[in-house]
């Protein structure tokens, strides 16, 4: 057996791969369930009718989505011009704070001009916290993935201090939170009553801008160029290290405004749970949607949906709802293999 | 007590190795790996599984050693699946690492909680006691640092030694160190390549994996999530500062491990006047400035994270 190039690629593997992912998935998901002691059909029910089975549900898997899509169209971005975003998780937290010292009173000004604000300055703190690591990969040839991964430790670190510090709700009865953002900076309901929030339009329009850079503008040419070969992009006239630098721009931005998102649009104030790991499920959210930033919304739906399902799930049936993580880490590995048959196809002998 | 008498007790050298122990494990592991041609970003998934699979064991009834067995089995387990994405299918050794580390963690904290569903804190173990060496742990401060530790951190030593000498002084270990440098050489000498891989992924995985066990049998008692907080994204650092060399690897291990020591005293002493987590952030930053310091004159295996397909240029 063995793996023999293909002359012409194949674009249909792009629809079979998702879907092979998915049903691989679930089938180590039956087998955890059944060293759990439940039947795989029970589970995977329970884990439906969690995810989509009422209103309520399915409000929930849409409001889990909405940092997923943003951290998930970061990657994606930066993963198309190969540089290895792992630090989505510290340029969330970034975007969090910039929301907290801009949107707790700080500026008292009326929503239309706090928001945007907000959003461009957490973008920009985004932004900065992963141009350093680019600029560490492009002149000093710091493998970025190890900086991005203990930037995040540190980032963590970080936010834990300034909400022991300057940051610090003084009504928090100790609690390491910060103020709630004014009724200005907030993100308003979609529906009345309900978790979903205007982030969601938001992380939806910024996929659509995305799209639209990659297909329609030199900056997406450029991307895919330095990606997919940086020698041919540099010989050909393409400055790779400002084409990774502004891909590091819109990467970090993107993933700061996952942290807008959920202060501003759902948790109200910044606190040390306020991402459980939204920067590294995006990973697994840009590359189940073949780094393609419309794919990225159904992808992060997808992800979001097996994580709300399986927290139900885990109540009624009683599996640990880590099985979902297990199933996204495998969605993963599997798209992964199974995009190789894009430019292979498998040749017995 | 100062600063800088701090540095003169024998407490914090005891302490530095004890933190370094772990390090050795796995940078020892990701080393093996690299100079074989392959990244391993599974290692902060594949600490997470070994320190579970040796708690675990030994929680039912297993002896302490075969819990090490057992946990470096689970991580070579891993390691198998890592080298087989990677290297027969080539896939992106970046993506595949991460998708390792995820998986093996998130397969961990589901077996916990299928083995111990409703605990609230995690059941202890016994673990390795420390083992005094006769005569020399008497020696003044050295003694105390080096010779009153627990049988894995001499375990961690001796492994220094031995992968130094396989890799140097062996045919199989010329081999491994050719293959992260110029696979097509190996082929020629009529090995293969795939296996050769393959195989030292494999074993470098359990040395990480021990990493992990050293931190539920000898560091601790018990299992905790999150119980190895980015030492694996340290020890990746702590390769390339050591210029992947298992001996300045070890010297890099112990010098990181004995800031770590210090800060944690310094801590205590400056605790007042700055805020915790500044110290708690300083071994990532120095890992940071390592990486930064070294990467001019890094002399990285040559055909690291570049699969090798027969027949293609």
């Amino acid at each position: 057996m063995r793996l023999e190039p293909r002359t012409e690629p194949t674009r249909s593997i792009w629809v079979i791969a998702p879907l092979v992912a998915i049903a691989v998935s679930f089938l180590v998901a039956a087998v955890l369930a059944l060293i759990g002691g439940a039947s795989p059909l029970s589970v995977f029910a329970a884990v439906v009718r969690g995810a989509a089975g009422t209103q309520f549900a399915l409000v929930e898997t849409l409001t889990r989505a909405t940092p997923l899509i943003f951290t998930g169209l970061a990657v994606a971005v930066a993963f198309r011009a190969k540089l290895w975003n792992i630090g989505a998780e510290a340029q969330l937290y970034a975007g969090a704070i910039m929301t907290v010292v801009l949107g707790t009173g700080a500026l008292p000004l009326p929503a239309q001009i706090l928001v945007p604000m907000i959003m461009v300055a957490a973008m920009m703190a985004g932004a900065l916290l992963l141009l350093g690591p680019t600029y560490l990969k492009t002149h000093f040839g710091v493998d970025e993935v190890v900086t991005t991964l203990l930037l995040n430790f540190i980032m963590i670190l970080f936010v834990s201090m300034l909400l022991d510090g300057p940051l610090k709700d003084p009504m928090g009865l100790g609690w390491p939170q910060s103020k709630r953002v004014i009724a200005d900076a907030a993100l308003p309901k979609l529906i009345q009553g309900k978790r979903l929030h205007f982030g969601f339009i938001i992380a939806i329009g910024a996929a659509l801008i995305v799209w639209f850079i990659n297909a329609r503008t030199t900056f997406g040419y450029e991307m895919r160029t330095v990606g997919f070969n940086p020698r041919a992009a540099r010989f050909a006239g393409i400055p790779v290290n400002w084409v990774m630098a502004k891909t590091a721009l819109l990467s970090g931005g993107l993933a700061a405004l996952a942290g807008v998102s959920e202060v501003a649009g759902l948790k109200g104030n910044l606190t040390l749970d306020l991402s459980p790991g939204f920067g590294y499920t995006g990973i697994v959210v840009a590359m189940l949607a073949v780094l393609h930033p419309v794919g990225v919304i159904a992808a992060a739906i997808f992800v979001a949906a097996m994580f709300v399902g399986a927290d139900a799930m885990s109540r009624t049936v009683g599996v640990p709802n880590y099985i979902a993580n297990v199933m996204v880490a495998t969605a993963l590995l599997t798209m992964v293999t199974a995009m190789l048959f894009t430019r292979f196809r498998l040749k017995l002998r | 007590m100062d600063g800088i008498s701090i540095i003169f007790e024998a407490s914090l050298w005891a302490a530095a190795i004890r933190i370094a122990s772990p390090l050795i494990f796995a940078t020892l592991g990701e080393l093996i790996c690299e100079r074989a041609g392959v990244l391993n970003l599974g290692i902060e998934g594949i600490m997470t599984v070994g320190a579970f699979a040796g708690w675990v064991a030994v929680y039912h009834g297993a002896d302490l050693w075969t819990g090490v067995a057992v946990a470096a089995l689970a991580g070579a387990a891993f390691g198998l699946l890592h080298g087989f994405l990677t290297v027969p299918l080539g896939l992106s050794q970046h993506v595949t690492g991460i998708g390792i580390t995820l998986l093996a963690t998130s397969l961990t904290y589901y077996a916990y909680r299928i083995a111990f569903p409703e605990v609230t804190s995690p059941p202890k173990i016994q673990t390795f006691a420390p083992l005094e060496v006769p005569v020399l742990s008497q020696i003044p401060i050295l003694g105390d640092a080096l010779f009153r530790q627990t049988p894995l951190t001499y375990l961690a030593f001796v492994a220094v030694i031995v992968v130094a000498y396989v890799l140097y002084r062996t045919p199989i270990g010329l081999a491994v160190r050719t293959v992260g440098e110029n696979p097509a050489a190996v082929e020629a000498q009529g090995i293969d390549v795939t296996w050769l891989r393959v195989g030292a992924v494999a074993v470098g995985s359990a040395f990480m994996a021990l990493g992990g066990a050293f931190l539920t049998m000898s560091a601790f008692n018990s299992f905790y999530f999150d119980m190895v907080n980015g030492r694996g994204w340290i020890c990746i650092a702590l390769v390339v500062f050591g210029s992947w060399r298992p001996g300045k690897a070890l010297l890099g291990a112990i010098l990181f491990a004995a800031f770590d020591a210090y800060q944690l005293r310094l801590q205590q002493l400056a605790g007042a006047y700055l805020p915790y987590q500044l110290f708690l952030m300083l071994p990532y930053i120095l890992s940071i400035l390592a990486l930064i310091a070294m990467s001019r004159r890094a002399g990285y295996p040559r055909a690291l994270m570049i699969p090798y397909r027969k027949g293609e240029r």
